[in-house]
């Protein structure tokens, strides 16, 4: 049996499995694909810490930038151990073998991201995310921490009150599995599959740790707050990194003028955005004054990307752009141990509510949490094994849904209702906001939870189905997409990435956070 | 267009109206026409490595290739197929660590410029995709050969300037490693990212060289050991 049980293999989960091996427990990691094919391999623009590197930086910089994009709904001393430990995290990285992008001066080079005072986001030319995910694996092959690919978690198993255990779909086999385990990380991701389509994130955001947190006993937070990135590749809303932007692109209408400050916070930027598109206008990124040496040398990925799937060559022609869904500030709640509302129950990463980036996350400061409270996961959760009991009660060795899920000739397509939920949630629950909107968006979640046995699984074969973890991804969607619906109708005001056109200032009142939870089957919610 | 597709015994062939990349149109059929066609993706950008496949018997992501009318689709060679398009890759990736392609933790201040970034940098944006290992020959005769990505990635930590013990990472890929490509380059042209193992494995065997390794088929083959008249 082990200690430490990690789901999910992205920067979070495996900077905490270093940890807790570090901290000499027992550490696994499963999640329902491959560690070095999770979500953060796709951060192209860096990761912050007050290096001044390029230019005067501090600490206090860095905390007060991100206190100033957070709009009041950040916890300051979260925050202060984000920016204070980031500079200890960057050392780190840099000492487990990161190949970052490097000064004339023999240091870590960096460069300017959105919201920032100094240039303060450490890179590997636009692999950033790639290169620490992959140094984060090579570190767990060499402290021999086993990976167990290709299982999707279902549930945490709880034994009075307290994790002992995951329930997972062994995907190759199609049989359910259950792995006692002292403690558990939860190490998820985000949910911004919610949107779709129309989000620039991998195929597995689907919020799947969320919901289990749910299930357990556990309570998300914020999760109202979903930040959208002013630049989505127009036709398939793959990233253009802002650090296009910060190195000088402009954004252009359709007359070719620039309508916003490129470099103020991603929630104006891309709502400055949705609004020319609203009114009509197409909106493409600038880049070619950048010149062809500068691309190919800092921005080699954006110009494959916009040349591979918008067909545009960002040396010659502007990039045409929309603003969609990127980052998901709402979490799974912690304590200030990374502890959920679950003893023994932890929780890191995009999954997670640290509540560092308050109601807009900061570029750069997503892989510095990782990072940060990753590794304080770990150790965290190494301490806490010492307690843990491990004793699996026998009834989690079933999964009943698992079975009903099965149906020869759906009434629903759930395919359907999965994109027909996407475009919901950018028209409705979007950049802006409104009460009828949102009222009407929550019916329709409710009617689509309501609709589930209709849906089903056509597939019947046992092995490798993703028809079937397609619908069960979509099921945990349906619970997170009502509490975002319900946290954004509740909160009556604008603040940060959270606009409402019938509230469009901060209400003082409101600078706490929300709070769902599940009672007797039904999601509650409160602020607090 | 008709695009046909390896599932298992069977081949199936889809016609369907559709602009996009191979994995749109996967998409595309698993939602619209047949849920039961099994593939993997994760990032649809080229970078998460889930996607390769075999196109008309060329390695590729099927979210970087434009399909055309008449393409077959199969799973990439060399791995167990779990379905349809789905390999596992867990015996590939294992050779990571057999090739101990990491670096021990540096302790003190760490200084290093352009010229060390760039002694790596290809050969770090390897995506993990398994191309290579479905397009070499060697591999699929011997199982054992630690293969092309991993030795990529022992080069990777070999030549940076971080490293500190390059000997013990050499040694880790003297048996099973660099001696048993026979550099015929199949796994150049099928990298996604534009890395060449080959040349790799090739700098590892100059380096091994410098170091005092020896190839062990030189020595054991031809008496390599006797130095002095010629071995053949
Ligand atoms: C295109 C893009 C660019 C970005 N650029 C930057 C940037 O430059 N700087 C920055 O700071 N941030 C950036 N971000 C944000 C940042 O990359 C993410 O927030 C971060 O990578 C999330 O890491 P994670 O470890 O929490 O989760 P992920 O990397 O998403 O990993 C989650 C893991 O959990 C597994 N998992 C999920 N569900 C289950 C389940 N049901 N069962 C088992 N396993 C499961 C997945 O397979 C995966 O391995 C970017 C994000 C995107 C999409
Ligand atoms: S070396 Fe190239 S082909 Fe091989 S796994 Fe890496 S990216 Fe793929
Ligand atoms: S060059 Fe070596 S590693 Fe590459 S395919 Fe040929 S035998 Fe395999
Ligand atoms: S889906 Fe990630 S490389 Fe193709």
């Amino acid at each position: 049996m082990v200690d430490v049980l990690i789901v999910g293999g992205g920067g979070a989960g495996m900077a905490a499995a270093l940890s807790a091996k570090e901290a000499g427990a027992s550490v696994v990691v499963l999640g329902k694909s491959y560690p070095t094919r999770a979500q953060t391999c796709m951060a192209q623009g860096g990761i912050n810490a007050a290096l001044g590197h390029a230019g005067d930086d501090s600490v206090e910089m860095h905390i007060a930038d991100t206190l100033k994009s957070a709009q009041g709904l950040a916890d300051e001393t979260a925050v202060a151990t984000l920016c204070t430990e980031g500079i200890d995290a960057l050392r780190w990285l840099d000492a487990i073998g990161v190949p970052f992008s490097r000064t004339a001066e023999a240091q870590i080079a960096q460069r300017r991201l959105g919201g920032a005072s100094a240039a303060r986001a450490c890179y590997a030319q636009d692999y950033s995310g790639l290169k620490i995910l992959h140094t984060l694996y090579d570190q767990c092959n060499r402290a021999g921490i086993p990976f167990y690919n290709e299982r999707f978690l279902l549930d945490v198993v709880t034994e009075e009150g307290r994790a002992c255990g995951v329930k997972v779909l062994n995907i190759r086999s199609g049989e359910v599995e259950v792995y006692p385990a002292r403690a558990v990380i939860l190490a998820t991701g985000g949910y911004s599959k919610l949107y779709g389509r129309y989000s620039t994130n991998a195929a597995g955001s689907s919020g799947d740790g969320h919901a289990a947190a749910l299930r357990a006993g556990a309570r998300l937070s914020d999760m109202e707050f979903v930040q959208f990135h002013p630049t989505g590749l127009a036709g398939s809303s793959i990233l253009i990194s802002e650090s296009a932007r910060g190195a000088g692109g402009y954004l252009l209408n359709s007359k070719g003028e620039r309508f916003i400050d490129e470099c103020l916070p991603r929630d104006r930027v891309a709502r400055a955005i949705y609004d020319q598109i609203t009114a009509g206008e197409t909106v493409a990124l600038d880049i070619r004054h950048l010149g062809k040496a500068f691309i190919d040398g800092e921005l080699p990925q954006e110009r494959k990307l916009a040349q591979r799937y918008e067909g545009v060559d960002p040396v010659f022609e502007p990039i045409p752009i929309k603003p969609v869904a990127h980052y998901t500030m709402g979490g799974i709640e912690v304590d200030a141990e990374s502890q959920t509302a679950v003893p023994g129950l932890f929780a890191a990463g995009e999954c997670a509510n640290h509540r560092v980036h308050g109601a807009n996350r900061l570029g750069g400061n997503s892989l510095l949490e990782l990072i940060v409270f990753g590794r304080q996961a770990g150790r965290n959760a190494a301490v806490a094994a010492k307690n843990g009991t491990a004793e699996v009660p026998p009834a989690a060795v079933e999964a009943p849904e698992l079975e009903a899920c099965f149906n020869d000739a759906p009434e629903v397509d759930f395919y359907t209702r999965r994109d027909t939920l996407a475009t919901l949630f950018y028209e409705q629950v979007g950049l802006v906001r409104d009460a009828d909107r949102l009222r009407s968006a929550l019916d329709a979640v409710k009617a689509m939870q309501a609709e589930l046995p209709k849906m089903g699984v056509v597939d019947r074969n046992r092995a490798y189905n993703t028809n079937r973890t397609d619908f069960l991804e979509l099921v945990n969607l349906l619970t997170v997409a009502e509490a975002v619906a319900e946290g954004a109708l509740r909160r009556e005001e604008s603040r940060g990435a959270h606009y409402r056109s019938d509230f469009p200032e901060a209400n003082a009142a409101l600078a706490v956070h929300s709070l769902s939870w599940i009672k007797e089957e039904r999601l509650c919610f409160d602020f607090q | 267009m008709k695009i046909a597709v390896k599932r298992g015994d069977e081949t199936v062939t889809y016609a369907v109206d559709f602009e996009g990349t191979l994995l749109e149109l996967l998409i595309h059929i698993k939602t619209h026409v047949d849920p039961t066609l099994t593939f993997a993706s994760g990032c649809r950008s080229s970078v998460c490595g889930s996607c390769a496949v075999r196109v008309n018997g060329t390695e590729a992501l099927a979210c970087s290739y434009k399909p055309s009318d008449g393409d077959l689709v199969e799973p990439l060679r060399n791995a167990e197929v779990i379905r349809d398009l789905v390999v596992n890759m867990d015996r590939p990736l294992s050779f990571n660590a057999g090739a101990q392609a990491w670096i021990d933790p540096v302790s003190g201040a760490i200084r290093m410029g352009h010229a060390d970034e760039k002694a790596n940098e290809l050969q770090s944006d390897c995506i993990l995709c398994g191309s290579c290992y479905s397009a070499c020959p060697v591999y699929a005769v011997k199982p054992d050969f630690e293969g092309p990505f991993a030795l990529t990635r022992s080069w990777r930590y070999v030549s940076d300037a971080r490293t500190a013990d390059v000997r013990s990472k050499l040694e880790a890929v003297q048996q099973n490693g660099i001696w048993d490509c026979t550099l015929c380059n199949e796994c150049v042209p099928v990298c996604p990212q534009g890395i060449a193992p080959k040349q790799d494995i090739n700098m590892l065997r100059t380096k091994s060289g410098m170091e005092g390794f020896m190839d062990p088929n030189m020595m054991g083959g031809f008496g390599g050991l006797d130095f002095g008249a010629p071995s053949f």
